[in-house]
C-alpha cells in the first residue's frame, strides 16, 4: 500500500478548556477525494487548518508525503504545504483587489505567469466555475454570495495545486449551482490528480464529492467508510446526522 | 485578606498581560523589520501605503502645521513683547515647528489618519481569513501587508513634516506681518539666521521614526484582532491611542538623544 498523501495521527487542538480536536486519526490516500461531516462548531475548520498550519495543534502527527510537517524544517514544512489550495468557508477574497487579481493571485506570487498574461488566465478559470468575463474586473463586494464562493474556488483552483481543500463550497448556493459545483470540484481533482478533503453539510454534495467521508464528532472520527454509505450506515451517529433527526445519541446543546 | 489576596492576583494578571504584549510587539517588530529587508519586495504595495500615509495625510497635515505656526506667533507676541524681545519671535517660531510641533504634530495627525485605517484594514482581513488566505497562496503576510507599510510610513513621514515645517513658519510669518505688523523683510531674516541644519534634520529623524512607530502600531493591533467588527473597532482605537502615546515618549528621548549633545 502507498503511503497517504495525509496522514494525521492522535491531533489534539483545546481552545482554553476546550476540547475542539481531542485525537483525530485521519488518512487520504493519493487521487482521492475525503469529505468530512460533522456538527457546526466540532472542529472542522480547525482540522484542515491544522494542516495547513494556519492554527498551531497542541499535540499530534501531520504528515503530508510521509514528512511530519510539526516537526520538520520550516522551509521544508512550507514547501510540502505550499501544494495545498484552500477555499475558505466565507470565501475570504481579497476585497481590495479586482475579481481576476484574486483568482490569479497564488499564480503571480509563484511567477507561474506573467502579469500581462494574468487577466486573460483568470477569466479563463472564471468560465471554469461558470463566471461570464464581465465579472472579471469587479470588486469582490461587488458580487452576491454565490458569487464570491465561485471566485474563491476559482482562486483555490488556479494554481492546480496537488491537494485541495473545500471548507463548505456549496453552502450558500442554489441547489442547482451546488450540484454544478460539486460536478466541478470532481473534475478538477480527477483532471488534476489531486488529493482532497472536502468539509460539508449537504449530504448529497457528500455522495457526490467524496470517495470516503468521515466524522468528526467530539473531538475524534467516529466514522469512516466509503462516501456512498453515508446514507446506509446503521452507525447510529453518522444515521442521526445525515438523516437530520433530532432524536438519537448525539445531543445538541441548545439550553446551557 | 481575601479580598487583598484576589487584588494582588488581579494587579499581578494585568502586569503579566502588559509584559507577554510587549514582548509580542517586540517579536512583531522584529519580524516587520527582517521582512523589510529580505525579498520578495511589493513595490505596488508600497506605492499604494506611500499614497494612503503620506499622500491623503497631506491637507489634515498642513492645515494643522499652518494654524499652529499662526497660534505659535500670537502666543508668542503676548508673551515676548512683556520683556520687549518681540525680535525673537521668528526664531521662536521656527525652531519650535521644525524641532517638535512640526514632527509631533504631523505625527498625532497621521495615526488617527492613517494609524487607525491600517489597523481597520489589516483587522478586518484578520477576521475574514483575508491574512490566512494570503500564506495559502504562497505570500508571507508579514511581507506583503506590514512591510510595505513600515517602510511607506519612514519616507512619508518626513516628506509631511517637511511640508509641515514650510506652512508652519509661512503660518507664524502671515500672522507676523499683516497682524502683528512685523516688517516681512526683517521678519524672513531673523527666521533664518538662528536656523542650523541640524534643527531640521533633527525635525526629520523623528518624523521617520515616528512614521514608522505609526505604520507598527497600526499593522500590530490590525494584525492580531479578533472577534468580528467588534474586535476591529478596539484594535483601531488601541492602534491611535498607543501610537500616540509612544511617539510623544519617544519624542522626549529622541529630544535628549539629538539636541543635548
Ligand atoms: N481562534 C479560536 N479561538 C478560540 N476558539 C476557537 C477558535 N477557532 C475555533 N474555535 C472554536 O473551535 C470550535 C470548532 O470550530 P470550527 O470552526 O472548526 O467549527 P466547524 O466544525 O468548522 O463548524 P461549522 O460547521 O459551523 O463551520 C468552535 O467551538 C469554536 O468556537
Ligand atoms: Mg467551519
Amino acid at each position: 500500500m502507498s503511503i497517504p498523501k495525509i496522514r494525521v495521527r492522535n491531533l489534539k487542538k483545546y481552545f482554553g478548556t476546550k476540547k475542539v480536536l481531542d485525537g483525530v486519526d485521519l488518512d487520504v490516500a493519493p487521487g482521492t477525494s475525503l469529505v468530512v461531516i460533522g456538527g457546526s462548531g466540532s472542529g472542522k475548520s480547525v482540522l484542515i487548518k491544522s494542516i495547513l498550519g494556519l492554527v498551531t495543534p497542541d499535540s499530534g502527527v501531520i504528515e503530508i508525503d510521509g514528512v511530519d510537517v510539526l516537526s520538520a524544517p520550516r522551509a521544508q514544512a512550507r514547501a510540502l504545504r505550499e501544494q495545498i489550495g484552500m477555499l475558505f468557508q466565507n470565501g475570504a477574497l481579497f476585497d481590495s483587489l479586482p475579481v481576476w487579481e484574486n483568482v490569479a493571485f497564488g499564480l503571480l506570487a509563484e511567477k507561474k505567469i506573467a502579469r500581462r498574461s494574468a487577466r486573460a488566465k483568470a477569466i479563463e478559470v472564471l468560465a471554469q466555475v461558470g463566471l461570464a468575463d464581465n465579472v472579471a474586473d469587479l470588486s469582490p463586494s461587488e458580487l452576491s454570495g454565490g458569487m464570491q464562493k465561485r471566485v474563491a474556488l476559482a482562486r483555490a483552483i488556479a494554481s492546480e495545486p496537488a491537494i485541495m481543500f473545500f471548507d463548505e463550497p456549496t453552502t450558500g448556493l442554489d441547489p442547482i449551482m451546488g450540484a454544478v459545483i460539486d460536478e466541478l470540484i470532481v473534475d478538477c481533482v480527477k483532471r488534476l490528480g489531486s488529493t482532497s478533503i472536502a468539509i460539508t453539510h449537504d449530504m448529497a454534495s457528500a455522495v457526490r464529492i467524496g470517495d470516503t467521508a468521515a466524522m468528526l464528532y467530539d473531538g475524534k472520527i467516529t466514522w469512516t467508510g466509503p462516501a456512498a454509505e453515508l446514507l446506509t450506515t446503521t452507525n447510529p451517529l453518522v444515521d442521526q446526522f445525515t438523516h437530520g433527526r433530532s432524536e438519537g445519541p448525539i445531543k445538541m446543546a441548545l439550553r446551557r | 485578606m481575601n479580598a487583598i489576596l484576589n487584588g494582588i492576583a488581579h494587579i499581578g494578571a494585568a502586569v503579566l498581560n502588559a509584559l507577554g504584549l510587549v514582548g509580542e510587539l517586540a517579536i512583531f517588530a522584529g519580524t516587520g523589520m527582517f521582512a523589510i529587508i529580505r525579498p520578495p519586495y511589493y513595490p505596488r504595495m508600497i506605492g499604494r501605503a506611500l499614497m494612503e500615509i503620506g499622500y491623503f495625510s497631506l491637507p489634515v497635515v498642513s492645515l494643522t502645521a499652518l494654524f499652529t505656526g499662526m497660534v505659535l506667533a500670537l502666543q508668542s507676541y503676548t508673551g515676548f513683547s512683556r520683556f520687549n524681545a518681540e525680535s525673537a519671535i521668528a526664531s521662536v517660531v521656527i525652531l519650535s515647528v521644525t524641532r517638535e510641533l512640526g514632527p509631533v504634530l504631523a505625527g498625532l495627525m497621521v495615526s488617527g489618519r492613517a494609524g487607525a485605517a491600517m489597523a481597520a484594514e489589516l483587522g478586518t482581513m484578520r477576521v475574514t481569513d483575508q491574512i490566512d488566505a494570503l500564506s495559502t497562496l504562497s505570500t508571507e503576510p508579514m511581507q506583503y501587508l506590514v512591510a510595505p507599510r513600515l517602510i511607506a510610513g519612514m519616507i512619508a513621514m518626513p516628506l509631511l513634516v517637511a511640508i509641515a515645517d514650510i506652512l508652519g513658519v509661512m503660518g507664524g510669518f502671515l500672522v507676523a506681518w499683516l497682524k502683528l505688523g512685523f516688517n516681512p523683510h526683517t521678519y524672513l531674516v531673523s527666521s533664518f539666521t538662528h536656523l542650523r541644519t541640524d534643527d531640521v534634520v533633527s525635525g526629520l529623524i523623528k518624523a521617520a521614526v515616528f512614521g514608522f512607530i505609526i505604520a507598527l502600531m497600526g499593522c500590530f493591533n490590525g494584525y492580531r484582532s479578533k472577534g468580528g467588527a467588534q474586535g476591529v473597532g478596539a484594535a483601531t482605537t488601541s492602534a491611535v491611542v498607543s501610537a500616540s502615546i509612544l511617539i510623544l515618549a519617544v519624542d522626549y528621548i529622541l529630544t535628549q538623544l539629538l539636541f543635548t549633545k
